[in-house]
């Protein structure tokens, strides 16, 4: 177990606090002129993703947190877990809801993903930036329409809807932005 | 690829030396006598929350591999010439703190200290103000000068007597304002509650757009300060603010020996409690006071967050050459 004081701490390091593993986003030293000097930490509960802001006494310390990220591919969900692999080990880890979260309606089988790992359980889940899939519902929209004004929504193959211009079709394969939720592009097969 | 620029520009780096001799242009107008003194100190500040970086003497000479301390401040040593008849003095010097580092704070940074003998703090205060206001008045709005009392201030952001309250009453303070209480903070002292509440709740609202001092603190946070022996007894003590930064730290010295001398001992008890190593208690001052030190005030001004004020910056990299990282 390794041991962190205030003087280590900087953004990224991931410590326990309250029983739940943390990430420090931010760490400023406060001192008053004379007296006791305190160290004002932002950071986000890396398990409810809540920021939250404590105050450590300089000089402090908290027991680091075994949070590691690592690269695994996207297996298949029963519904109550999905399954990841480790491309190297080939062992299997399996996420909670509660670790997958949103990137549940992204995850394609054999994306991979970035999984954040606490003492060798999936934490959380982000999909690929860029994910392709394939429309599987949208309305006919305007023939002609190649501007990709306005839009309309499209359903893809995951269950999530996302716009896309009036001239993309049900059965084309496009490319979309996870984080903004976007789409970004038509993808020739 | 290894950094190896400064961190400041060279613009910055020019008002710094402008800044330089304006300030030397204004103590000199004034008779105010430049002053060098060592860095290096066989005696250290037994201040509990202050850690000294402290080297090795290796030699020739009777302090063969002696512990020798780089110091917090000037002041033991410019006391020992105000005790000598020095006059009024200041020197622009390196000071250096162990373990403060942050966008305001950097382990070795320049301090401006000056004393004024047969001034009182108050008119301190004021040659603090016409100081600024010549270096800076041009370069950032300042609207004008507040003078606040330690008990003014916790009265109108708490509605507490700050002398007079308990620790039961900052606790319940510190909750109405959702503060995190450190774990290890000794919470049945009033010193720490007083700090958390000041650092966290009023510094940054103090000096907006304006001069903010602050005086007339508890006497449990005297440092080198006179102690009025009012009731409760008050420190004669002042701290000058600008847009929440604290710029300044005065005194009306304190020239009594004996007091010194046991609030120096009592510096080292508590230094032990709270497990930082004791310092040597510095004699020579000691000795200095009861030959006679006059009576003066003096104040220390953080000249790097001056700069960092007047270019507008949000940390003291902007202005100094090459901060700790990149030292």
């Amino acid at each position: 177990m390794t041991i962190y004081s205030t003087s280590e701490f900087k953004g990224g390091l991931k410590i326990m606090l309250d029983g739940d593993p943390c990430a420090i986003i931010e760490n400023e030293f406060v001192k008053p002129g004379k007296g006791q000097s305190f160290n004002r930490v932002k950071l986000r509960n890396l398990k409810t993703g809540k920021i939250v802001d404590r105050t450590f006494r300089s000089g402090d310390t908290a027991e680091g947190a075994d949070v590691i990220d690592v690269e695994l591919q996207y297996l298949y969900s029963d519904g109550e877990y999905w399954y990841f692999m480790d491309q190297q080990t080939y062992e299997q880890l399996a996420a909670d809801v509660v670790a997958v979260g949103d990137a549940a309606k992204w995850l394609k089988e054999e994306a991979i993903c970035q999984v954040t790992l606490w003492n060798g359980v999936p934490l959380s889940v982000s999909p690929p930036n860029f994910v392709i899939m394939t429309i599987v519902e949208t309305d006919p929209g305007l023939r002609g329409d190649t501007s990709g004004s306005g839009g309309k929504p499209a359903m893809l193959e995951t269950g999530i809807v996302v716009r896309v211009p009036l001239f993309v079709q049900i059965g084309e394969v496009i490319k979309v932005d996870t984080r903004t939720g976007q789409y970004v592009s038509r993808v020739k097969e | 690829m290894i950094t190896w620029h400064p961190t400041a520009d060279f613009v910055n780096l020019k008002l710094r030396a402008d800044f330089l001799k304006k300030t030397r242009e204004f103590f000199a107008s004034r008779r105010v006598l430049e002053v060098e003194t060592p860095t290096l100190s066989a005696a250290a500040v037994n201040d509990p929350y202050m850690k000294v970086f402290s080297t090795i003497y290796s030699g020739p000479g009777k302090h063969y591999s002696k512990v020798l301390y780089l110091q917090t401040s000037p002041e033991f040593h410019m006391k020992r010439l105000l005790a000598a008849g020095s006059g009024c003095i200041y020197q622009v010097t390196r000071a250096f703190r162990d373990g403060e580092a942050g966008r305001y704070h950097n382990p070795e940074f320049t301090i401006l200290e000056w004393y004024r003998v047969g001034f009182d703090y108050h008119q301190l205060m004021d040659e603090v103000t016409e100081l600024v206001m010549q270096l800076v008045g041009d370069r950032i709005e300042l609207s004008g000068v507040e003078h606040l009392s330690y008990a003014e201030l916790f009265n109108c952001h708490f509605n507490i007597n700050p002398h007079r309250t308990s620790v039961a009453e900052l606790a319940s303070c510190a909750m109405e304002w959702n503060l995190s209480i450190p774990e290890t903070m000794d919470t049945n002292d009033p010193d720490p509650w007083l700090s958390l509440l000041l650092t966290h709740c009023i510094e940054p609202q103090l000096g907006l757009g304006k001069l903010t001092f602050i005086y007339d603190y508890p006497a449990s946070q005297a440092a080198l300060a006179r102690i009025r022996p009012d009731n409760p007894p008050i420190s004669e003590r002042f701290e000058l603010y600008i847009n929440g930064i604290e710029l300044a730290n005065g005194f009306q010295e304190l020239c009594d020996a004996n007091e010194q001398r046991l609030r120096f001992d009592a510096e080292n008890i508590k230094r032990q409690s709270v497990g930082m190593p004791i310092t040597p208690v510095d004699g020579r001052l000691l000795a200095a006071l009861e030959s006679g030190m006059p009576e003066c005030a003096g104040v220390a001004l953080g000249f790097d967050r001056l700069l960092m004020l007047a270019t507008g910056a949000d940390s003291l990299v902007s202005v100094l050459t090459f901060p700790l990282d990149y030292a």
